[in-house]
């Protein structure tokens, strides 16, 4: 190939943009969708529900990225910074949905008007404001450990998703139509390291199993609804974590069985600690790390 | 794969000297060696070298700007460095595989960067203090490395040569995003345009000198040249890369950090300072800001996932049937 042709397919590179991952496009994430709230949908209850499972990718994602230049191999770097990716997009048009619906909480106070609501959500918000459960929020531990945790949270959302594919909010049913893709991958992904590392070593079937004993407790929580999500989900328009759970179990179990692995008594139903707010030292930690940059900068845009 | 020219004695025999025509042939006409082609043994070494060294740089290179990871101040940035990141990653694996085309193996060259036996860009030992860097970055060092990169897609050797086309079409991606942040933190607040001079006066020099020494000292090149691996000196291509920076320096709004820094009107061409080489030599040689903080991490992932290695392994073994 000739130089000249090589510079001339960068210049031409430049309008593919179907080569970048999804969500680092430069574009409002909702721009072109409806987002009028359907009939009889209280708009309060549909934005705090979009913080949930947005909280949660956002999270889920930072987690991710710090195994990031610390992965066992490339291709465990790329597949993780793809999953990354895809919550982020997640995580962006739910922040964005949340934001159009007025759910904003102290946070438009605090940002300037010039950054949008992804951002005033994602970076104004203090630790109480926001909605990630224990699950997602958890320190990595090992990538053994690290993998259980993304097994169990992709099987969650995905079933939970899989579902929201029918929400009479066009919005959360489009970003569910898009998003099952994505998290069976991820499901995937982690589900194929649990059985290599259970049915492994004999020192990564005792990490992993490590990993099934500390993230098996933040299954607790999950499936007890809270009271936006239950009125949402007499509604049509969210999922009611309770109907997942026998799905859930019947697939960690199964991954579990074949990864010769010990599948640990599951945990008795609790209230919901992180969706209405309770956290611990994790999610503070997780936030100033996700949020000093901006803060420092209150009035700067990027 | 296996490679064909690795037990080749060293001695000429008969079939050599045609398989040596045939190779030069090859050369003189322009055309790609492919891996199962013969080649003399200083052709693949000097090939194994280049993009082994160019494939550590790519995954070291992920270091400085992985750093901003977390902290990214809008979730369209952290997006779009991820993506960068991530495809960084990516052409480490092209260029990997490209080496063992030539019969290296990929665990044994990440051994040889983790044991300083080979080098990687010195460029990738400086900090990144402000998110400012990971624009300069974008925009400088990336664009070095497109300069650098763009004649390699022409390389003699054709896996080489394949894996580069790919690789600086992201590039030139990277480039215009970097370009972008800074563009944006420019139009921003006086604290951001700060951070923004600040950090291309950090990163200038250091880009000018990642093409190398000037050709008078660079003892590779000559050979690197006549076998179509490299197609330009490093001077040309130094020179190539000023005058492409110079006017989006000024588009941008910020000063480059070189009062000799002035227009040859006849021969259309930037005239820049003095290169400060002894600090090229300080920073090869181990003496940079983070040369030993960037290899500690790459042995980390080594080395603390090794038993994840050997459980994929063992996996693979037990199910292979």
């Amino acid at each position: 190939m000739h130089e000249e042709t090589v510079y001339d397919a960068l210049t031409n590179a430049h309008d593919d943009a179907g080569h970048w991952a999804f969500g680092t496009g430069f574009d409002d994430p909702l721009a072109g969708v409806d987002t009028t709230v359907p009939d009889g949908v209280d708009p309060a209850d549909l934005g705090a529900y979009c913080l949930m499972l947005g909280d949660d990718a956002l999270v889920l994602a930072q987690r991710l990225t710090q195994w990031i230049t610390a992965a066992p191999e490339l291709e465990e770097e790329v597949a993780i910074g793809n999953t990354g990716l895809d919550l982020l997009g997640q995580a962006r048009l739910l922040l964005a949905r949340a934001g159009s619906v007025g759910v904003l909480g102290r946070s438009r106070s605090r940002a300037t008007e010039s950054i949008p609501d992804e951002d005033a959500l994602a970076y104004f918000r203090d630790a109480d404001e926001f909605r990630s459960t224990g699950l997602v929020e958890a320190e990595n531990g090992d990538f053994g450990q690290t993998m259980v945790r993304l097994f169990v949270a992709s099987t969650v959302r995905l079933a939970v998703f899989a579902r929201l594919r029918d929400s009479r909010d066009p919005v959360l049913a489009a970003i569910a139509a898009k998003g099952v893709h994505e998290l069976a991958y991820h499901r995937d992904h982690a589900a194929r390291w649990v059985l290599r590392l259970g049915d492994g070593t004999p020192e990564s079937h005792r990490r992993a199993q490590a990993g099934v004993d500390a993230v098996w407790p933040h299954l607790a929580d999950l499936f007890t609804a809270t009271d936006v999500e239950s009125r949402l989900a007499a509604g049509g328009v969210a999922v009611d974590p309770a109907d997942v759970r026998a799905e859930v179990r019947d697939v960690l179990t199964t991954v579990l069985e074949r990864a010769t692995l010990r599948v640990p008594e599951w945990p008795a139903d609790a209230p919901p600690r992180g969706r209405t707010g309770e956290h611990g030292p994790e999610r503070t930690g997780l936030l100033e790390g996700l949020q000093g940059l901006a803060r420092e900068h209150p009035a700067a845009t990027w | 794969m296996s490679a064909p020219t690795l037990d080749r004695p060293a001695a000429a025999s008969p079939d050599e000297t045609a398989l040596r025509q045939q190779f030069e042939a090859t050369i003189a006409a322009d055309h790609r060696i492919e891996p199962r082609d013969w080649m003399p043994e200083g052709y693949r070494k000097t090939l194994v070298r280049q993009i082994a060294q160019h494939a550590h740089s790519e995954i070291i290179g992920m270091q400085p700007e992985g750093d901003w990871l977390l902290a990214a101040p809008s979730l369209r940035r952290k997006a779009v460095l991820l993506a960068k990141v991530q495809d960084e990653a990516g052409h480490g694996m092209y260029l990997y595989s490209a080496a063992e085309t030539l019969g290296a193996d990929r665990a044994d060259l990440t051994d040889k960067l983790i044991e300083r036996r080979q080098k990687y860009s010195s460029i990738f030992n400086y900090p990144t203090l402000t998110y400012a860097d990971v624009g300069v970055i974008g925009w400088l060092v990336d664009g070095a490395a497109i300069c650098n990169q763009v004649p390699l897609c022409r390389s003699s050797y054709g896996p080489y040569a394949r894996a580069m086309i790919r690789i600086c079409k992201e590039e030139s991606f990277h480039q215009r995003q970097g370009y972008e942040l800074l563009m944006t933190m420019m139009r921003g607040t006086d604290a951001q345009r700060a951070m923004v001079q600040d950090a291309v006066d950090r990163w200038w020099w250091p880009s000018l000198m990642m093409f190398g020494p000037p050709d008078e000292e660079s003892p590779n090149s000559a050979q690197s040249m006549a076998w179509g691996i490299k197609r330009h000196g490093n001077d040309e291509l130094r020179q190539r890369f000023v005058d492409m920076s110079v006017p989006q320096a000024q588009a941008l709004g910020v000063t480059l950090p070189d009062p000799d820094l002035t227009l040859d009107e006849a021969g259309g061409h930037w005239r820049f300072g003095a290169i400060d080489w002894s600090e090229l030599q300080r920073v090869i040689s181990g003496q940079g800001p983070c040369n030993a903080e960037r290899i500690a991490r790459r042995r980390a992932a080594r080395d603390d996932n090794a038993w994840v290695t050997e459980a994929a392994s063992a996996y693979a073994a037990k199910h292979a049937s």
